[in-house]
């Protein structure tokens, strides 16, 4: 498909309840089988009815990074979205909205109107959402595609629901196609067609899928946003996959399930958000103390405490870091996208089968709760397995050790079941075979080697995970460096920074445990200005980084007001800063939802 | 076995039989820490004496406990074990069943343990109805943190965290755990050995959740429910003609605490197990499944997002 250069994004707004979501899975399915890639973002609050939701579709036929700076289509399903986002269009983009309901205010200069004259399109309909589904045959209309495709789209969502609901909706979608046809003009650049067709995925259905891959065989949560479409994935594939999904009293039993399942053998995974990771963090230590392998997901919101339900945030950086108490190894990574939080999942799993130990994914709901389309020849279903020093077929010599005092540190491991190998795991600090030395007499000789055991078993494991590189142009003016779900705006804003004549560069970090400091210590002395991209107040990477490294970063742009940096965000940090007149730049969110 | 001073002081007496090949089947590494006199022994025996006549060979059995001094149990124990987080058995052990369904599964520990900083997961287990037996060992106090009020300790009762008197109701574990589901319902008495071996044979045999609260006391730090207090008061369900399967008559039963304070098996239904219900847990246990998809199985979840 040669590209025509589509850079497209379609705003659907209105209060909860308002059926946002059924037009946008259709949008998206009718790009994705056209091959044209997207990104979607839904600003939401944490209510069932009302508010104000803004969906955002960006289109590209190139992969698409970030939900973008503009919209080119807003659709408002109510006088609130009219109000709250009229004025944020440039000029040539479309409104289309219900003209008996609600009113459009001082349109700024270029804006085109796309009035629809609902209770007249309409008829005698009883559907109070209809409105909905004109509004998309006005939508097709605008984006120059064949009405057919949005009929066979909407005969495809509703035939389980009877013919005589496929055809009400077709013939209203008709009736606001042909209004539209007959009334305005469509966008400057039509939806190309012939694509490759792609598929949509949000980032709770990679985790998920990327467990299922990984052979997760065990899976339990506490429905806590945003990470409860993991757990909506699971329980809906559990039985055709054959992984036992459960949804516990609350993440404490969720987190010490999840050490149970994993202790018999199985891989097992949880996620939540950083309320529900708080109350688990306790089993995280204590996975590391009795050496169990197991994933505990954090789909960071912002917070703290129950915080902002329906924002993002990357602000648990430190909580993963200090999660329980003691002092102990555990792994953290913070993968950059769908694709690679989908990847990372195996990933990691191999990492905690060979140190015998917990490990941590950070998501935000950036990267988890928006749609993003794939190609899925990417999606690796087969990723390689390594399961360590787990002993399937042990033949006993009687004198099996739990915790043997290994070179490595690694002890090589046999579930329950087998005969031969009974032994004890325990919370209290033990000896190799598994024996408390916490009560009676406590020993600091072998306190002091159990410590030195479970800590080698992460000499040298940096090796076993990449090391950041610097992508982009070498020896550029600025460097920016960010973290996690951070990577695609930063990535394009570095592109939006050319065309000031700024030449900068990117390193993205993804693994935090272990944490590659000697590597990207030298990256970063030889950068000219280094800039930490981050969407929390305190810097949360930025001290890290110093703690890591010794190395201070010269600026940074810090958001925190719960939603995610657009590109222009970092675009007009790096040329504010480049001033050098402040250390830190914090941008402005002008659209409010 | 440490049952000694048990004897001496003729709190297990004629009640015990013991069973030396119980006891060397089934003795763990480590001989139990608990104080001389402790009612934790009398359990550890019988449980030892349940697993013998059951047949379970330790390589089949799971101990797990929380933390208390009766959390020290599956150290004692010749099985796999594993000593959790203070209120955490429950959840482990769930994990470790369904993942593992064949294993034979005991959480074991304290009142503290299991009816406070763990009360939520007793609540959730019950109605859940795993397949799997509780043991706990009630002795109305918090023993290793040297003497507070538990759940259960009786009104009134004056310890260092209650100097002037307990102002907080004891808890019911057997009326809580029938109205939250549970499916077999039992309290042994650690002094009666036999009643109690049988009371945990029952549970262990029963498909789905069983509890067995266990009058276990402390003799160091609750000198108000000591063996000389139930010695003459425990009365047997058995003895008086209780229906099991008669709820209504079991919380009756179990309410009683006065000069009649009843003992055995309260009730029992046949309600099915989590553990039978779920289709995914038919076949091996998920645990030693192969990992990963097949290819039909990617090939769907593909085009399911296509």
């Amino acid at each position: 498909m040669p590209s025509n250069g589509l850079d497209l994004t379609i705003a659907i707004g209105g209060a909860a309840g308002q059926g946002i979501a059924t037009p946008g899975n259709i949008l998206a399915r009718i790009l994705v089988r056209r091959g044209l890639h997207l990104y979607a973002y839904n600003a939401y609050q944490s209510i069932i009815r009302g508010g104000h939701i803004l969906l955002m579709i960006r289109t590209r036929d190139q992969p698409v990074h970030s939900h973008g700076d503009k919209v080119d289509v807003l659709l408002c399903l109510n006088q609130d979205t009219m109000d709250r986002h009229l004025g944020f269009l440039g000029s040539g983009a479309r409104v289309i909205y219900d003209s008996g309901s609600v009113t459009p205010g001082d349109a700024p200069e270029g804006v085109v109107l796309c009035p629809m004259p609902v209770s007249e399109l309409s008829g005698d309909s009883k559907n109070k959402l209809i409105g909905n589904t004109i509004a998309l045959g006005v939508m097709m209309s605008l984006l120059g595609v064949d009405f057919s495709v949005l009929d066979d789209a909407l005969t495809q969502l509703f035939k389980r629901k009877g013919a005589a609901v496929v055809d009400e909706n077709v013939s209203m979608a008709r009736a606001g196609f042909d209004h539209a046809e007959a009334n305005f003009e469509h966008v400057a650049t039509p939806l190309p067609d012939g694509g490759k067709p792609l598929a949509v995925w949000t980032g709770n259905e990679a985790l998920g899928m990327g467990g299922a891959a990984a052979g997760v065989k065990f899976y339990a949560a506490y429905p806590m946003s945003p990470s409860t479409g993991v757990l909506h994935w699971m329980a809906q594939n559990a039985r055709n996959l054959g992984i036992m999904v459960r949804q516990v009293e609350d993440e404490i039993g969720v987190a010490n399930m999840v050490i149970g399942a994993a202790h018999t053998g199985a891989r097992a995974m949880c996620a939540t958000s950083g309320g529900g990771f708080a109350l688990m963090t306790e089993a995280i230590g204590a996975a590391s103390m009795m050496e169990i392998p197991a994933v505990y997901i954090n789909v960071m919101r912002a917070g703290p405490s129950t915080g902002v339900p329906t924002k993002t945030e990357q602000g648990d950086l430190w909580q993963a870091l200090g999660a329980s108490q003691g002092d102990f190894e555990r792994f953290i990574v913070a993968p950059k996208n769908t694709l690679d939080a989908f990847n990372t999942v195996a990933e990691l799993f191999n990492l905690v089968d060979r140190a015998q130990c917990p490990g941590i994914l950070i998501s935000d709901l950036l990267i988890s709760e928006g749609t993003y389309s794939i190609d899925p020849d990417d999606i690796d279903m087969q990723p390689k397995i390594d399961r360590g020093a787990l002993l399937t077929d042990p033949s006993p010599n009687g004198n099996y050790l739990r915790y043997a005092l290994t070179e490595s540190g690694i002890s090589p491991r046999v579930v329950p079941g087998y005969e031969g190998f009974v032994h004890t795991v325990a919370t209290d600090e033990h000896d190799e075979d598994g024996v408390l030395i916490s009560d009676e007499y406590t020993h600091p000789h072998k306190r002091r080697r159990m410590v030195e055991k479970r800590a080698r078993k992460f000499q040298g494991v940096a090796a076993d995970v990449p090391a950041p590189e610097l992508e982009g142009a070498a020896g550029a003016e600025v460097t920016l460096v960010g973290w996690g779900s951070s990577y695609g705006v930063i990535h394009e804003a570095i592109g939006l920074l050319a065309d000031h004549g700024v030449v900068a560069n990117h390193l993205p970090i993804k693994w935090m445990v272990p944490f590659h400091g000697d590597e990207v210590r030298a990256i970063l002395e030889k950068a000219k200005k280094v800039i930490i991209v981050e969407n929390n107040h305190s810097g949360q990477f930025a001290r890290y980084l110093r703690s890591e490294t010794g190395f201070s970063a010269d600026a940074h742009i810090r958001k925190y007001d719960g939603e995610p940096f657009m590109p222009h965000h970092v675009v007009e940090g790096v040329l504010e800063l480049a001033k050098g007149e402040s250390e830190i730049y914090v941008p402005y969110q002008e659209m409010i939802v | 076995m440490s049952t000694t001073v048990l004897e001496r002081d003729g709190l297990l007496g004629a009640e015990l039989e013991r069973s030396p090949a119980a006891a060397k089947d089934y003795k763990g590494k480590v001989s139990p820490d608990w104080c001389p006199g402790c009612g934790d022994f009398g359990v550890l025996n019988a449980f030892q004496r349940a697993l013998f006549d059951l047949g379970i060979k330790p390589h089949e059995l799971l101990v797990v406990s929380g933390i208390g001094c009766s959390s020290n149990f599956p150290g004692y124990v010749n099985a796999y074990g594993m000593h959790t987080l203070h209120g955490r058995s429950l959840p482990v052990a769930t994990g470790a069943k369904m993942a593992n369904h064949e294993l034979t599964v005991v959480a074991t520990g304290g009142d503290g343990d299991g009816y406070g900083i763990g009360g939520n997961h007793l609540m959730h287990i019950a109605r859940r109805n795993v397949d799997l037996t509780y043991l706990v060992m009630n002795n109305q106090i918090y023993g290793l943190t040297t003497g507070q009020i538990s759940p259960t300790s009786r009104l009134d009762m004056k310890t260092k965290s209650t100097p002037h008197g307990n102002l907080e109701m004891p808890i019911n574990p057997i009326t809580s755990a029938i109205m939250n589901g549970a499916t077999y319902v039992a309290r042994g008495f650690s002094a009666d050995i036999k009643q109690l071996t049988e009371l945990i044979k029952g549970g262990i045999q029963h498909e789905g959740f069983s509890l067995i609260d266990v009058f276990s006391p402390c003799v160091t730090f609750n000198h108000d429910n000591d063996f000389a207090f139930f010695k003459p008061r425990v009365k047997k369900l058995e003895d008086a003609g209780h229906d099991p399967g008669d709820w209504k008559a079991a919380c009756e039963k179990a309410m009683a605490w006065g000069d009649e304070i009843w003992t055995g098996l309260f009730f029992e239904s046949d309600r099915p197990s989590i553990d039978s219900q779920e289709p995914v847990l038919e076949g091996p246990p998920i645990a030693r499944r192969p990992l990963g998809l097949s290819k039909d199985q990617a090939k769907g979840l593909i085009s399911r997002m296509m």
